[in-house]
């Protein structure tokens, strides 16, 4: 028979693992698939608001409710002038229009949208009592894909992904062979440490792609993301991130002798970047004193840049700092989990 | 070992070429709070090339640290240790290309079937068996595209030891390999060490369990504490006892026979009472019966038991340090 490298047979045994549980590829696809429609549905693009108007009962108040209506996105309704004012106070309407000479306006100047349906129902009125308009206009209307919420939440939990797979999976499956004995089992043959956590980290990066699948081909396929930057610069982006979470997941894991612990750890690390590093809304919301932090989690720099990829088309070349970064990262994690790893 | 080796080097060069493991004045201390565990406590061995060899004691007797000390696995507090001519720290990845590994307790990945197991194991080794050949010798064929998690508990102990001889080592450990197993299973694996060992091939075992030892190894090292306290032979050891027979007998309450008595009676090498039992150890029980069953009538004392056995190795131990070697039957002298 022939024999085969140790890395290669150390690879195949973590992918048939990997793919022989349902529940480890149902977290590492299919939640993040669900995350992303479940979002996507709650904060797709809504219809452009009514802006509601009351009539004050009057002789012409049916005549200037006619008019009004005729105009798209104005929802005009004819009450009693007791009605209007309640109305007006508790914010169900946005404007009283009280017909008669001169036609008054009530509304609450501080109210942004009252003071815009007091522009448009003024507009209404005077062009139906015959205004010319002295110079003609055209409307371009832009709601462009690209600069929605869901186009800034998809990259988000790509990097959220690459970030809370590579540490489970790593971190997890090192901890779980350890308290299995099998790590022990290992370093009484002469398989070489770095075959080994090699095979962990190459295992990790296979099963990376698939995700990055998923979830792109979610954002593009059901709400039409667009992807403007080269998708090779995002694989090697998705790449990188996966790497340098991989080598912190071997760091969490290098000592720890339970789950427990390594889970412990994990969240700990993974918290604080949930929160800071811009997955749900962007980081520079955070104040200015917590800025050199937040800039300097890796998830925040992978999100950045697969931002900067996806959304603005940016060259990988615009974010060698933020890759510089991430690889620093990794490579630290690595070098350390390597110095200090323990195989029972 | 190298043959040129021997003649160059003399009659003292031969005798440590033979040896696959040699360790001297071994200790192995963990700290702890009522200050170090002395788990290894001054072990010296010496374990011959070919030879099955037996470490056996009781649990926490330091068999475990001391083989994984052997095994390369733990750093000693301090002794020198030297396996196959040579030592870890300098020569460790020949050393563990040429050795054969079961701990304790492993579990191997559920969901790999066995075949696959054993094909990454292969992986590790520059030469070694193909992998369907140690499938076959360990008996688990029907097996081989099984998962893991599907054997039961003496086709994963044999999985271990298929797992340990891919390589084709020269010298093999086994830390308990058949502790929890069924009868059956047990004399399975004994089939398969006994086969490695016709192959010439050195075997170092640890065991607490006396039968184990006495039908596997050559030679026994019986380990209490972390010291060896008897080494030899099974034979030997139970030589050591005086007769090759234990008369146990038991009588009613009443006047107790004195020992000098007993131990005047024909052929008997030895007595130990505890309670109402008593224990002969006798060369010759066709002669030592008779006598006893008459002596018991001398002082009309009513026999309410009586046995007769070979010499074990549990006698041994027990003779020893006065406990049983399993927790389960411990009554402490």
């Amino acid at each position: 028979m022939t024999t085969h490298h140790p890395l290669r047979e150390l690879t195949l045994a973590r992918v048939r693992e990997f793919l022989r549980e349902p529940e480890a590829v149902f977290w590492t696809y299919g939640f993040p698939l669900m995350l992303a429609v479940g979002l996507g549905i709650a904060f797709r693009d809504r219809p452009v608001e009514l802006v509601h108007v009351d009539v004050q009962a009057h002789a012409r108040a049916p005549e200037v409710a006619a008019r009004l209506a005729s105009r798209d996105g104005l929802a005009v309704t004819v009450r009693g002038a007791a009605e209007c004012r309640d109305r007006l106070r508790l914010g169900k309407s946005s404007l009283v229009v009280v017909p008669g000479d001169p036609v008054t306006f009530v509304f609450d100047p501080s109210r942004p949208e009252s003071v815009l349906a007091r522009e448009q129902v003024n507009d209404v009125l005077q062009r139906a009592a015959g205004r010319e308009d002295p110079i003609p206009t055209a409307d371009t209307r832009v709601t462009e894909p690209g600069a929605r919420y869901i186009d800034f939440l998809v990259p988000g939990l790509l990097g959220m992904n690459l970030m809370s797979g590579s540490l489970w999976g790593v971190g997890f499956v090192i901890v779980d062979m350890r308290v299995k004995k099998l790590l022990k089992r290992l370093a009484a043959t002469p398989m070489t440490r770095a075959d080994f956590l090699w095979s962990i980290a190459g295992g990790r990066l296979l099963f990376m792609i698939p995700e990055l699948v998923v979830i792109l081909g979610s954002g593009v396929l059901l709400f039409g993301m667009p992807v403007r930057g080269n998708l090779l610069a995002v694989l090697a982006l998705a790449l990188l991130g996966a790497g340098a979470f991989a080598g912190l997941g071997m760091l969490v894991a290098c000592r720890a002798q339970r789950i427990e612990t390594v889970s412990g750890l994990m969240n700990a690390v993974m918290v604080p970047m949930w929160l800071l590093s811009g997955i749900f809304f962007s980081s520079e919301r955070f104040p200015d004193l917590l800025q050199p932090l937040v800039q300097a989690l890796p998830l925040t720099q992978l999100n950045d840049a697969l931002r900067a990829v996806i959304l603005e088309g940016a060259s990988l070349a615009s974010q060698l700092w933020r890759m510089l970064a991430l690889a620093a990262w990794g490579a630290v994690s690595f070098v350390l989990a390597l110095r200090w790893f323990r195989w029972s | 070992m190298s043959l040129t080796g021997v003649t160059t080097e003399g009659a003292a060069g031969a005798a440590a070429a033979v040896l696959a493991v040699r360790c001297r004045a071994l200790t192995k201390h963990y700290p702890a709070k009522t200050g170090p565990v002395r788990a290894v406590d001054g072990l010296d061995l010496e374990i011959r090339a070919g030879e099955c060899f037996g470490l056996l004691g009781p649990n926490g007797a330091g068999k475990t640290t001391t083989i994984e000390i052997l095994e390369g696995l733990l750093a000693p507090t301090s002794g020198d240790v030297e396996v196959l001519g040579r030592r870890w720290g300098r020569h460790d990845d020949d050393l563990r290309q040429r050795l054969g590994i079961s701990l304790q307790e492993t579990r191997f990945p559920e969901k790999l079937t066995v075949f696959e197991v054993l094909s990454l194991f292969r992986s590790f080794y520059a030469r070694g068996q193909d992998p369907s050949e140690v499938v076959a010798s360990v008996g688990l064929t029907e097996k081989s595209s099984a998962w893991v998690g599907k054997l039961s508990g003496g086709q994963r102990q044999r999985l271990a030891v298929a797992c340990a001889l891919v390589g084709d080592p020269e010298l093999l450990f086994l830390d308990e390999p058949t502790t929890g197993l069924d009868p059956q299973s047990r004399r399975q694996l004994w089939e398969i060490v006994r086969a490695f060992g016709r192959l010439g091939r050195t075997i170092v075992i640890t065991t607490h369990y006396m039968d184990e030892a006495e039908r596997l190894c050559d030679r026994v090292a019986i380990v209490d504490r972390g010291r060896v306290i008897a080494l030899g032979s099974p034979a030997e050891l139970i030589a050591s006892m005086g007769g090759a027979h234990v008369v146990e007998f038991a009588c009613a309450p009443g006047a107790p026979l004195a020992p000098a008595d007993l131990a005047a009676l024909p052929a008997v090498q030895g007595v130990a009472a505890s309670g109402t039992e008593t224990a002969l150890t006798v060369s010759e029980p066709h002669v030592a019966i008779p006598a006893l069953l008459e002596l018991l009538h001398a002082h009309r004392l009513e026999l309410g038991r009586l046995t007769t056995r070979h010499v074990s190795l549990e006698d041994v131990f027990v003779h020893l340090t006065g406990r049983h070697l399993r927790d389960d039957d411990a009554s402490p002298a």
